[in-house]
C-alpha cells in the first residue's frame, strides 16, 4: 500500500498519524514500529511501570479500535534496513523480515537508542539500559532479585530509575561523571537542590565519578570499579548515559544529518519532501528570540507533538509554524520537576523557595527578560511561566523576587512588556 | 461497566465505555476523543486534560489534592467551579459521568 508511511511508531509517530486524521487527511498512512508491542508511551517506564504502579496495558496509546476506525495500518515488529527513494519522495522501505512497504511519502520518527558504556564489563548479564518497553520488562524482572544497584549516569532517566528504585526499597548508588545531577538539562541551583533531597532520601551520589569497568563474580555482575579503584558492590548495573539520534536511514538517503536529521522550521528534511519528528530531528530553535540561525534538537514529549502537528500541516501542503514553549517534566520520587522554556543564554537567576510547602523554582532571565524556569513541586511557578513565555508577556525579576507573590499575578502582557 | 459522556465546546457529544479504574483522560485518548490533549500522559504536570464535569456528577468524585489544584489555576482556559484534571478522575463500576472539554488545551 502506497500513501504515507512513518517509520517509528512512538510519541512523535502516533502524534503524526493522529493529527493528519485530525486535520482531515485521509491518504493511506502506515504507522510502522520496531518492537513487538502495540505503539506504547515511554515516561512512566521509568516510573510509574517500573514500581509497579501501572500496568503496560494503561501505557498503550490508542485501541486497536481507534486505528481500525481511522484506517491507520499499524505494523509492528519490522525493522527497515535500506530505504530507496525517488526525486518526488516515492520509493519502497525495506525490512529486515523480506516484507518491503512502498510509500508516497516518507516520515522519519526514528527517534534515538541509548548510548552505550564502552567499557570492559558491560555485556555482562545484569548490565541494563532503560529506553523501551522491553528494556522495562527486563528491569522489572530483575529487580526482585538485586539488593545493590548502581545506575551508572545523573540524567532524568538515571534519577528517575535510581528514585523509583530506592523508594522499591533496593540500595541504590548513583555514579555521574561531571560536577552536578541533571548538567545537561538544568542549572546549577536546580542539580544542588536535587542532590540534597535524593541523597536525603538515601540514595548513595557519586559526582565526578569515573567509572572504569564492571567486575565480574563468575558470570555475573558483582560491582563498579571507578578509577580511583574503589569498588562499588553491585548485583544489577543500569545505564543511563544519553542517546544517539538515529540517523543512519536518513544518512542513506542522503539527507543532511547534524546531531539529528536537518529539518526545517516546517519539519522537512533537506530533500525538500521527507518530514523528520521528534527526537530524531534537529530543528531551528523555535523559542522567539532565538538567535539567528540556532538549532536544537528535544528528547521530549512536548516536542514530538507539536513538531508533529507542524509535520502534518507540512504534509498536507500548508506552511505552519511551531507553536507553543518547549517544556519538559521529570517525576523523581517525591520530586515533581517541571521546566518551562530553554535557559540557554540566561545572564541570571531567580531561586524562589517556599520551604514550608517545600516548594522551589529557579527563573532564568536575559536582563528584564525571563526565558525560562525549573520548578520543583511548584506548578504554580511552573503554569505561570510556561502561560507567560507562550503569550510573549514577561515576569519582571523585582516582582517575582517577592516569595510571597503569585507569578500570575505579576505578568505582564504583552504590549506592556514590549514598552518596558 | 463505566461511560463517560463528553461534550465539546461546541456541543458535540459522544459517549464511551471505559474499564474500571481508569481515568476520563485515558479513556478518552485512547479512543481518541478531541478536546482532551494529556502531553503528560497522566503524570500530573501538563494541565492538557482540563474538563468541566456535570456538577451532578461533581458532587460525587473524591476530592483533588493540592498539585492538582495548582494546575488547574494555569489551565489555557480559565477553571470553573466544576473543573477538575481529567487524569485524576479514576471511574468506578457503573458510573456514567458527563464532562465537557474545553475550547482549547494548550
Amino acid at each position: 500500500m502506497a500513501g504515507l508511511l512513518i517509520i517509528g511508531s512512538s510519541q512523535a509517530g502516533v502524534s503524526l498519524a493522529t493529527s493528519l486524521r485530525a486535520l482531515g487527511h485521509d491518504g493511506a498512512i502506515t504507522l510502522l514500529g520496531d518492537e513487538n508491542h502495540r505503539p506504547y508511551q515511554r515516561p512512566a517506564l521509568s516510573k510509574e511501570f517500573l514500581q509497579g504502579e501501572v500496568s503496560k496495558e494503561s501505557l498503550i496509546f490508542r485501541t486497536a479500535d481507534y486505528w481500525a476506525a481511522h484506517h491507520i495500518d499499524v505494523v509492528k515488529n519490522e525493522r527497515i534496513l535500506r530505504i530507496t527513494k525517488e526525486a518526488d519522495g516515492s520509493g519502497v522501505a525495506y525490512a529486515l523480515s523480506g516484507a518491503e512497504f512502498g510509500f508516497d511519502r516518507l516520515a522519519l520518527t526514528v527517534g534515538a537508542r541509548a548510548r552505550k558504556l564502552l567499557l570492559p564489563g558491560v555485556d555482562l548479564p545484569g548490565v541494563l539500559y532503560l529506553r523501551n518497553a522491553d528494556d522495562a520488562l527486563e528491569l522489572k524482572a530483575r529487580v526482585p532479585a538485586a539488593r545493590r544497584i548502581v545506575v551508572i549516569g545523573g540524567g532524568f532517566i538515571g534519577i528517575e530509575a535510581a528514585a523509583s528504585l530506592n523508594k522499591m526499597g533496593r540500595t541504590v548508588t548513583l555514579l555521574e561523571s561531571g560536577p552536578r545531577l541533571a548538567g545537561r538539562a538544568v542549572g546549577e541551583e536546580t542539580a544542588a537542590r536535587l542532590l540534597e533531597h535524593h541523597r536525603s532520601r538515601g540514595i548513595d551520589i557519586v559526582l565526578e565519578a569515573q567509572v572504569a569497568r564492571i567486575v565480574p563474580r563468575g558470570d555475573r555482575v558483582a560491582g563498579v570499579e571507578l578509577a580511583d579503584g574503589t569498588l562499588v558492590e553491585a548485583d544489577l548495573v543500569l545505564v543511563g548515559v544519553g542517546v544517539i539520534p538515529n540517523t543512519e536511514l536518513a544518512e542513506s538517503l542522503g539527507l543532511l544529518c547534524d546531531n539529528g536529521i536537518r529539518v526545517d522550521r516546517y519539519a522537512v528534511a533537506s530533500d525538500g519532501v521527507t518530514v523528520a519528528v521528534g527526537d530524531c530531528a534537529n530543528l531551528p530553535n523555535p523559542v522567539p528570540g532565538a538567535p539567528e540561525g540556532d538549532r536544537v534538537r528535544f528528547e521530549s514529549v512536548n516536542n514530538a507533538i507539536e513538531q508533529a502537528k507542524v509535520a502534518a500541516y507540512a504534509l498536507t501542503g500548508r506552511q505552519e509554524e511551531y507553536a507553543g514553549i518547549p517544556w519538559f517534566w521529570s517525576n523523581q520520587g517525591e520530586v515533581k520537576l517541571q521546566i518551562a522554556g530553554l535557559s540557554t543564554g540566561h545572564d541570571r537567576v531567580l531561586v524562589r523557595r517556599d520551604e514550608a510547602k517545600g516548594r522551589f523554582s529557579v527563573l532564568y532571565y536575559r536582563g528584564e527578560r525571563i526565558l525560562a524556569a525549573d520548578c520543583i513541586n511548584a506548578p504554580l511557578d511552573f503554569m505561570a511561566v510556561k502561560n507567560a513565555l507562550a503569550k510573549g508577556a514577561n515576569i519582571p525579576f523585582a516582582a517575582a523576587s517577592e516569595a510571597a507573590v503569585q507569578l500570575k499575578s505579576v505578568t505582564v502582557e504583552p504590549a506592556a512588556a514590549a514598552a518596558n | 461497566m463505566p461511560q463517560v459522556t463528553y461534550t465539546d465546546h461546541l456541543g458535540g457529544q459522544c459517549t464511551v465505555e471505559a474499564n474500571v479504574g481508569d481515568s476520563v483522560m485515558e479513556t478518552a485518548v485512547r479512543n481518541g476523543v478531541p478536546g482532551i490533549v494529556a502531553e503528560c500522559g497522566g503524570s500530573l504536570s501538563c494541565a492538557t486534560c482540563h474538563v468541566f464535569v456535570e456538577p451532578a456528577d461533581f458532587a460525587g468524585l473524591p476530592p483533588m489534592e493540592d498539585m492538582e489544584d495548582e494546575m488547574l489555576y494555569g489551565a489555557a482556559v480559565d477553571r470553573e467551579e466544576t473543573s477538575r484534571l481529567s487524569c485524576q478522575v479514576r471511574l468506578a463500576d457503573g458510573a456514567h459521568l458527563h464532562v465537557t472539554t474545553p475550547a482549547t488545551q494548550v
